[in-house]
């Protein structure tokens, strides 16, 4: 299977993920006991001023309370940062799609929902191009079954139910629905910062010929480096790393770019 | 005190997203509105097809609208100045793999697809871009600057003149076009960071003899 980033030119690329609630940035640990973090839009300024390369929304509530993203939000942050925008939660037609791309994102972001209804990965993808198409996976260790040969299954509606899907299945039936990218939450290691589900994001990122996005579990820039060294994921998402209330000590991206590059040699946008 | 800045109309149609780069116009402090039938385009100075759409569909929304006439007589015979981001610029070629679209045809060439034997696709994320012509659109462009990349397909020109920037995506592409005033890349300008915002806001604000010499 092609491509970890070093042999395309492309860089290695670190992903703030927010989850928002009411137009704050809040950070769960197991997806529970979220804190507050501050404005999403303020957040957001200040890691795109820092050099975080993408940036993933997540309107944690909206699918619960069947509304749509909170788009006000998108809009305020899409005015003042000019790096790619995924939104993901309460999106369930096209029409709630292009709601959130008029607002200013680039990608949608397909979890439950897709899961529920797949076709939605097809639709998404025909109308808007593969590259627009998150497929968004919630992943946890569960005991090998026959019909979770991989030993990890898909869980949905914010982990809290199990699927009975296997992660890697999941993952190429994504692909052959026609999603462009797959981001692999480790609800094992979410908020942990004990590093990330190498495990099974090596296992997809292999499964799949799409770019990977390793999730869950980040406290240094050692996992990121693993994650695009020893997983072949295309890019990181480091939300604890940058902001968590729960870290000792935040980290800035430049910072983490900067050993990404010294102590690894992997390839960064520089700003 | 008049105001004589170009005004810069971005065509907004279904599957664009037009705003981005509103919100980045905005930003940079150009004048600017979002063009939803070729009748708005009346008092505006530059013209931005953006694009995160396929081809195929794009073809089909712009086409309905009427757009393929009007840009003509605008861009090609007015000789206003023109960018195409993503899929902006892959339609301005003949036609594309992509639903076996046919495109605008301004310029000779073709849309491919990368090969999945090589590379992961879509290619997604930031690489670099390569200045290869003197065209002054791209006279800014720092020797290693990194842009935001998101697509499948790639434009290859038949007339090696109108390459502006190439990048290496398993094999060297061209990531950025440039014949006179019509200028486009295929990496998102809107979405590229500091730099990014550099080569829109020189688009929308450079003099026109300057930016697009005849």
């Amino acid at each position: 299977m092609p491509g970890l980033t070093t042999t395309t030119g492309l860089t290695t690329r670190l992903i703030a993920c927010f989850d928002i609630i009411d137009g704050r940035v809040t950070k769960a640990r197991r997806f529970e006991d979220n804190i507050d973090v501050g404005d999403a839009a303020e957040v957001a300024a200040s890691v795109y001023a820092d050099g975080i390369d993408e940036i993933i929304f997540y309107d944690i509530l909206a699918s619960a309370q069947r509304r749509q993203a909170d788009l006000n939000t998108i809009r305020k942050v899409a005015e003042t940062v000019f790096v790619p925008l995924t939104v993901g939660g309460g999106i369930r037609s096209l029409e709630d799609m292009h709601a959130v791309l008029a607002a200013g994102a680039e990608k949608i972001s397909l979890d439950s929902m897709a899961v529920r209804n797949p076709s939605i990965i097809t639709e998404g993808s025909a109308e808007f191009g593969r590259q627009c198409i998150v497929q968004s996976m919630q992943v946890k260790r569960v005991p090998t079954a026959p019909e979770i040969p991989s030993g990890y299954e898909v869980f949905i509606d914010g982990a809290r139910q199990a699927t009975g899907l296997d992660a890697i299945a999941w993952a190429r039936r994504g692909e052959e629905l026609g999603a462009g990218e797959i981001c692999v939450n480790s609800i094992d290691q979410d908020g942990t910062h004990e590093g990330y589900d190498l495990e099974i994001t090596r296992a997809i990122a292999e499964a799949v010929n799409l770019p990977v996005i390793a999730s869950g579990g980040a406290g240094s820039a050692e996992h990121a480096a693993a994650a695009f060294t020893e997983a072949g994921a295309s890019a990181a998402i480091v939300s604890s790393l940058l902001y968590s209330p729960r870290m000792e000590r935040t980290v800035p991206v430049g910072e983490i770019k900067a050993e990404l590059a010294k102590r690894y040699g992997l390839p960064v946008r520089l700003t | 005190m008049q105001d004589d800045r170009p005004v810069v109309g971005v065509i907004d149609y279904r599957t664009g997203n037009s705003q981005s780069v509103v919100h980045a116009l905005n930003f940079l402090g150009v004048p600017n509105r979002l063009l939803t039938s070729p009748s708005d385009l009346d008092g505006i100075d530059r013209i931005i097809l953006p694009g995160v759409g396929s081809a195929g569909t794009t073809m089909t929304y712009l086409s309905e609208a009427g757009w393929p006439e009007a840009l003509y007589a605008r861009v090609i015979e007015g000789r206003t100045p023109f960018l195409g981001i993503c899929v902006g610029l892959q339609v301005l070629f003949e036609t594309s793999e992509e639903q076996n679209a046919t495109c605008l045809g301004w310029l000779p060439g073709t849309v491919r697809a990368f090969d999945g034997a090589d590379v992961r696709v879509p290619q997604m994320g930031w690489n670099q871009v390569h200045r290869t012509s003197a065209h002054p659109f791209l006279a800014g462009l720092p020797e290693a600057g990194h842009f935001y990349f998101v697509n499948s397909y790639y434009a290859d020109p038949a007339d090696a003149g109108d390459i502006a920037a190439t990048t290496e995506y398993g094999l060297p592409f061209t990531s950025a076009v440039a014949r006179g005033n019509i200028m486009a890349t295929q990496f998102h300008t809107e979405k590229s960071g500091p730099l990014g915002l550099d080569l829109l806001e020189r688009f929308a604000k450079t003099p026109q003899e300057e930016l697009c010499p005849a």
